[in-house]
């Protein structure tokens, strides 16, 4: 009795914490073996360079025959007014973003016109104006890492797959796929809502949506770090969630290895109505947030991968297709 | 080699460097291990005064020898007008005053300073000469003296066993004043002491002996003439004894400045001449002492480091010292918390500067520069300015900003306030761009988040760089710098969970 109240004080004491060990029980990665066995040790520094400049990425992608949204734009130097203008005056729609952006940081996406006026998703108006000036920031090196100048993309807006309307609320949903030696280990869509402003980052209120590996179905889904079944905005149950041509989405994501040669990477996919899965960006370091959209730890995947022998890592993509879809099955 | 055990090695390699040369520096050069050790130093002087006849004038003054149990941290010599030169020779160790013509009362000054360590005074065997010269008692007058002499040695020689019980008994008997004998010497030789006495009846029984002269150290004490006490050969070793107890050994505080030979002063062209000295002590910090005494023998270790730069540059250096105490913190918090801060290391240069204007005046400071900065840098953007430009105008707002609140706080009264040109001002202005960009684009909570970490972060590095055992031990041990990089790299290999994340994914744990 006395050792049953002592456990409950213990609790109490360490409010919302959880014991390293349990963590550890669970299978949970933490950033500093991330860093540490995974990123130092399968992530050679000399091919970071694909990866960190979104225009890299693009070459690289086109050369590997991955698809990717289409490029309208880049400028290398300070453009003048007028090339900008020259560029952006014919399209009703389009995406500007810093080449070595991090985070998300620097994307204005414009959805359409009006009169002399600029939308943006959420429905704000944008001048001319603030268009060239964001250029001139990006260009200065305001969103990049270090505060080094970086080149400015524009590229064309995704004509979503319609399937995801229901499930995202002003923003665009992106598919994250985490990589690991060439064999996909899980999966998650992010959805905006509208506590997160339109943005996909979970920690401002974005939807994390565990995706199944095996199905490409939802699995489990969060919102502030609480399990929930419906999207908070439209209402949408997310158990009738399924992500359509899944198997090229992460045949997709698997291709990337051989793209960028990072043993531990993650790729952002989006659904494109048309083309299918598009590449939009890889990264290097890959954030930790997928395994509590998931409500299952990396590490006890990310181990399995390393125990295979060797005969595994001379797979083709759709061999390693195969084997993660299988042994990464949701429930198993 | 993994990376991993290379680490390791690295890192114990790294410490047992730095914690072998801090042992070395504490064990052999006497760096205190803890701050406010305090040793005492003795400022000795010896002061030569005499009567110039108005000729050429030369003052020759036996300085001591450098001795066991004391250690000579440093020597002046004033002498104004004077020439100067110290005479090292086998037995003598003499500085000489000379000067062409002088008249009048005339003063020169040898001072040193001594410190006391731990060990015998003499060192043995010392090749003195063991020469006895009888004195020359054959005088008729002499008789009496003569007789008494004999029969106190004969006394003494009955009541002993060897020289050293035989020269105790000789002392005691002549400090005895109902002792026939010794008053009859002492009433013969009259103006001598008892040292000089002592000296003639060791010599009548044919026993080598000298005299040492040296003082008393004790502090605050002015005019004081030179002790004697009284060496003997045994026949093997030199025995001292001091005079009036008998006692073998040297006493305690007894600073020997000169062993036999010679006189003490000896002047040529002036009249009565003396030597007087006067002893203060000081409580030094040890450190100052182990400095002095190591920099006299040139250790490498203390004469290619940082004691060998001026002053003004050591204390700048001590302050650059502490930075790598503040990367340790930022680390630690990084890698065990997860603490988010703007700007990975900009809280150590915050630390810096809160050292510098105390911690309550450096926050509030900071915190008014950075929402003031803020507000400036909102209306900045409106002005759809080149990034450069923008940030190189925030900078400009900051100095103003600065020189404002310095100019208004000095006014007011608040001088600490003044302090505040010590924030690295670009550094501040990128914070509050980065703040303002953090602003734009997560929302006000996120620059309270970062701005809160990084001042939490800094105020622990302060807390940590103004502890005086850590400042005392980055400036005077920088070798334990190796061991705290040998902890940074083991740090860096560290795989388990952050504290944050303790909390972030305990909805994981069904």
């Amino acid at each position: 009795m006395n050792g049953f109240s002592l456990h409950k004080l213990a609790a109490k004491l360490r409010g919302g914490l959880v014991s390293p060990l349990t963590l550890r029980r669970f299978g949970v990665l933490g950033m500093n073996a991330r860093n540490v066995n995974y990123i130092a040790r399968y992530n050679d520094r000399d091919k970071y360079p694909i990866v960190d400049d979104k225009l890299n990425t693009k070459r690289a992608a086109k050369r590997a025959g991955i698809p990717v949204p289409e490029l309208i734009a880049a400028f290398e130097t300070q453009p003048s007014r007028r090339r900008v203008m020259e560029v952006i005056e014919p399209l009703w729609q389009f995406v500007i973003k810093p080449a070595r952006g991090s985070g998300g940081k620097g994307i204005l996406v414009i959805v359409g016109r009006e009169g002399d006026h600029y939308l943006k998703p959420s429905g704000a108006h944008v001048t001319a104006m603030d268009i060239l000036r964001h250029v001139s920031n990006i260009h200065s090196g305001l969103y990049s890492l270090g505060g080094k100048p970086d080149r400015v993309m524009i590229e064309a807006l995704v004509d979503f797959d319609p399937v995801f309307d229901k499930y995202s609320f002003e923003g665009v949903p992106d598919i994250r796929v985490i990589v690991f030696r060439g064999f996909p280990v899980m999966a998650m869509l992010r959805c905006s809502t509208h506590s997160s402003d339109g943005k996909a980052n979970l920690h401002q209120g974005a939807v994390g949506v565990g995706v199944d590996l095996a199905s490409g179905k939802s699995c489990h889904a969060v919102q502030s770090g609480l399990r929930i079944d419906r999207h908070p905005d439209t209402e949408m149950p997310f158990d009738k969630l399924e992500v359509p041509g899944w198997r090229d989405l992460v045949r997709l994501a698997a291709s990337c290895y051989e793209m960028t040669g990072l043993g531990y990477l993650g790729c952002d996919i989006v659904l494109d109505r048309k083309r299918g899965p598009l590449l939009l960006e890889a990264n290097a370091r890959p954030g930790l947030a997928i395994q509590i959209a998931n409500g299952v730890g990396l590490a006890t995947r990310l181990r399995h991968i390393e125990s295979l022998d060797i005969s595994h890592f001379e797979k083709n993509v759709e061999e390693r297709v195969s084997y993660s879809m299988e042994e990464f099955a949701a429930g198993s | 080699m993994s990376p991993r055990a290379q680490v390791y090695i690295l890192a114990a390699l790294l410490a047992l460097m730095g914690v072998g040369l801090t042992i070395y520096k504490n064990r052999e050069l006497g760096f205190p291990l803890l701050p406010g050790e305090y040793r005492t130093v003795w400022t000795i002087e010896a002061k030569v005064r005499f009567n110039a006849d108005g000729g050429p004038v030369k003052a020759a003054l036996t300085l001591p020898r450098e001795q066991r149990n004391m250690e000579i941290l440093g020597e002046t010599f004033s002498s104004s007008g004077y020439g100067f030169n110290i005479i090292r020779d086998d037995d003598e160790y003499r500085a000489v005053w000379s000067r062409r013509s002088a008249s009048g009362s005339q003063s020169l000054f040898y001072q040193l300073d001594v410190h006391q360590t731990p060990g015998a005074p003499l060192e043995q065997p010392l090749d003195l000469s063991t020469e006895v010269q009888k004195p020359f008692l054959e005088a008729r007058e002499q008789e009496a003296v003569r007789l008494a002499i004999y029969s106190l040695v004969d006394y003494a020689h009955q009541r002993s066993s060897d020289t050293k019980t035989f020269t105790t008994q000789l002392l005691t008997a002549l400090g005895d004043t109902g002792n026939q004998d010794r008053n009859l010497i002492f009433g013969y030789y009259k103006d001598r002491s008892l040292v000089d006495v002592a000296l003639l009846v060791l010599a009548a029984a044919d026993i080598p002996a000298h005299r040492i002269r040296g003082l008393y150290l004790e502090d605050d004490r002015r005019r004081l003439a030179p002790e004697d006490l009284l060496e003997v050969y045994d026949g093997k070793r030199w025995v001292v004894f001091e005079p009036t107890t008998g006692s073998p050994g040297v006493p305690k505080n007894f600073f020997i400045w000169q062993r036999g030979g010679k006189s003490l002063l000896d002047v040529e062209g002036g009249r009565n001449s003396q030597v007087t000295f006067s002893v203060i002590s000081n409580d030094v910090p040890a450190r100052d002492v182990s400095m002095l005494s190591t920099s006299k023998e040139k250790e490498a270790l203390v004469d290619f480091s940082i004691y060998s730069l001026p002053i003004e540059q050591q204390s700048i250096f001590k302050l650059i010292l502490l930075v790598p105490v503040g990367a340790l913190v930022v680390v630690l918090l990084r890698v065990f918390v997860g603490l988010r801060t703007s700007g990975t290391f900009m809280p150590v240069l915050l630390a810096i500067a809160f050292i510098e204007t105390r911690l309550l005046t450096g926050l509030s400071i900071f915190i008014l520069i950075l929402i003031l900065g803020l507000w400036v840098r909102f209306y900045l953007s409106r002005l759809n300015l080149l990034l450069v430009a923008r940030i190189a105008a925030v900078v400009v707002t900051v100095v103003i900003l600065m020189g404002a609140i310095s100019v208004v706080s000095y006014k007011l009264g608040i001088e600490q306030a003044l302090t505040v040109t010590f924030f690295p001002m670009i550094i501040l202005a990128w914070t509050i761009e980065r703040m303002s960009i953090v602003w734009e684009e997560d929302g006000p909570y996120e620059v309270v988040v970062q701005a809160g970490g990084s001042l939490l972060v800094a105020v622990i590095a302060w807390w940590v760089m103004t502890n005086r055992y850590i400042e005392h031990w980055t400036f005077n041990f920088p070798e334990l710098l190796l061991v705290l990089l040998g902890f940074i790299l083991i740090v860096g290999n560290y795989t388990g969970f952050r504290l944050g994340e303790l909390m972030r994914f305990r909805q994981l744990v069904k």
